[in-house]
């Protein structure tokens, strides 16, 4: 992992002309990331037992899920040794095998299913997701968690939770809690995929 | 995709590169897991439909279809009403009649998966028709190929053998050069098909001329059970002349790898140092098989039905 050198020079600001202003800016993604990273290390600070040398971070893994969560997940990891000076294990899980919608769409194209070395068994896995909606991405993932170890604990980080849940389950640390309605469409752009860091709120529902 | 696997000309090349990626992020995803299985498929029907006797095929379909969580139907034509006379037709509007999806058939007569294909709603996958073709035999040799070298485009291949028998020789030559490789055949002229002056290959009748420059070697099974006519003199001649060896093997460049689709006639075209060598893929050719399977049932049954 070559993260903490390389992470995005800060994008152009202005938003594309025309449109309405982005929902969150680059430098409010760069803020919501770091305000993440710091939680993080504070929980598992709380959690380990006193005097651990590495704060609780050793046993922390972040697993991204694709496409958007798994560069965020890097991005934590990257600020979270920033802040702390110690490396937090990275991964990203796939989830489009363990979808419960395959049927409704045509075929989708799969992503990345990379773990750590030292695997998930035992340890704090923190599932990173760009947006939080339905929440079925989110029981697709613990599905997937659950064929490839037993981690101690799982938690989930999101940077926009926009509501409309369909199944019980919710985020441990939220970017931004947005209310929307079912007929908007959140955006989430990330440097590294897309090109610049925004997060957009348009009208008109998308897949 | 399209909604069956016949031929390896149904895979252009955005589709074949689809399979391949496919098959390489299943395998990335259950390697080193305790629970090889994921729930993709779950509710679908696979019938295996096997009119000729085979080991690795049918297991690495059957595998594949269990690791999907697939129910898998495995039909061999002996011990069944085949051998009462039920045609091709029937036994596939029975199987389908029982709620199968995909139909994976292998046939002794050339062209029987596009009969079926015509007859069924589901998908047809050809595990291997008479001497015409193999497609997920010649993609799990390109998969297998591009993990050990790392590419595709302009690799050098020579398939070594009986052409005019082999369906595996005919679906590698089209996916291969779909891919971007480029094929060298070499066999005796008796065991070159008529109309190979229209394929995308070079021909040549000497395998020691061709070796210093080969990139990946692929023997050719002798099919013993197709040896009707004088073909070649003798066993011995024809493993003297295009029988891999360990002479020959170390005429090869550093890098170049030997591979088999199997079964192999150790001593016969592959000798036994060759085919258990370092540079030999064999072993990971089976292996790839599974994965490349699931990635073709995925992605034809994986979506919403058209």
């Amino acid at each position: 992992m070559t993260m903490s050198s390389e992470l995005p020079a800060p994008p152009p600001t202005e938003p594309a002309a025309g449109g309405p202003p982005p929902l969150l800016s680059a430098d409010d993604v760069a803020r919501v990331v770091d305000r993440i990273a710091h939680q993080l290390i504070e929980r598992a600070a709380s959690a380990s037992p006193a005097g651990a040398s590495d704060g609780g971070l050793a046993d922390l893994v972040l697993v991204g899920i694709p496409t958007r969560g798994a560069p965020l997940a890097r991005r934590l990891a990257a600020r979270i040794e920033a802040f702390s000076g110690t490396t937090v294990d990275v991964g990203t899980v796939d989830i489009t095998l363990y979808r419960d919608d395959l049927r409704l769409r045509g075929v989708r194209a799969l992503e990345d299913t990379r773990l750590p070395e030292a695997g998930v068994d035992g340890r704090l896995v923190v599932l990173v997701d760009d947006v939080l909606f339905s929440g079925r991405s989110v029981r697709a993932a613990l599905d997937a968690l659950r064929d490839l170890g037993r981690p101690r604990a799982v938690q989930l980080a999101v940077l926009v939770d926009r509501g409309h849940r369909e199944l019980p389950i919710r985020a441990d640390y939220v970017g931004k809690n947005v209310p929307t309605s079912r007929t908007q469409s959140v955006k989430v752009h990330l440097a590294e995929v897309d090109g610049l860091d925004e997060v957009l709120l348009t009208e008109g529902a998308d897949a | 995709m399209k909604r069956h696997l016949l031929e390896a000309a149904d895979l252009d090349r955005a589709d074949a590169t689809l399979v391949l990626d496919t098959a390489g992020q299943i395998e990335s995803a259950l390697a080193g897991r305790e629970v090889k299985k994921l729930p993709t498929l779950r509710g679908r029907t696979v019938v295996n439909l096997f009119y000729e006797d085979s080991t690795r095929t049918r297991i690495s379909f059957e595998l594949a279809a269990k690791r999907l969580s697939a129910d898998v139907i495995n039909f061999s034509a002996k011990g069944s009403s085949v051998s009462k006379g039920e045609s091709l037709k029937d036994t596939a509007l029975t199987l389908e009649a029982m709620g199968s999806d995909a139909i994976v058939i292998r046939h002794q007569a050339s062209g029987a998966p596009h009969r079926l294909a015509q007859w069924v709603k589901g998908s047809v996958v050809n595990a291997g028709d008479g001497t015409h073709e193999h497609p997920t035999q010649a993609l799990l040799d390109a998969y297998t190929i591009r993990q050990r070298l790392g590419r595709l485009d302009g690799v050098r291949v020579v398939l070594v053998g009986d052409v005019l028998h082999s369906r595996v020789a005919r679906s590698n030559v089209w996916l291969l050069s779909t891919l971007g490789a480029e094929v060298t055949l070499v066999a005796p002229p008796t065991l070159l098909p008529v109309g190979v002056g229209s394929w995308p290959v070079q021909v040549s009748y000497d395998l020691d001329a061709v070796l210093s420059k080969a990139d990946v070697v692929m023997m050719l099974r002798v099919q013993a059970e197709r040896m009707n006519a004088s073909f070649f003199p003798s066993a011995r001649e024809y493993s003297r002349r295009y029988g891999l060896d360990a002479r020959r093997m170390a005429v090869l460049p550093d890098d170049a790898i030997v591979m088999h689709p199997g079964p192999m006639n150790r001593g016969m075209e592959i000798a036994a140092e060759v085919a258990d060598s370092a540079r030999s893929t064999i072993v990971d050719q089976v292996g790839n098989g599974v994965s490349v399977r699931m990635a073709v049932l995925y992605l034809l049954l994986g979506g919403a039905p058209e």
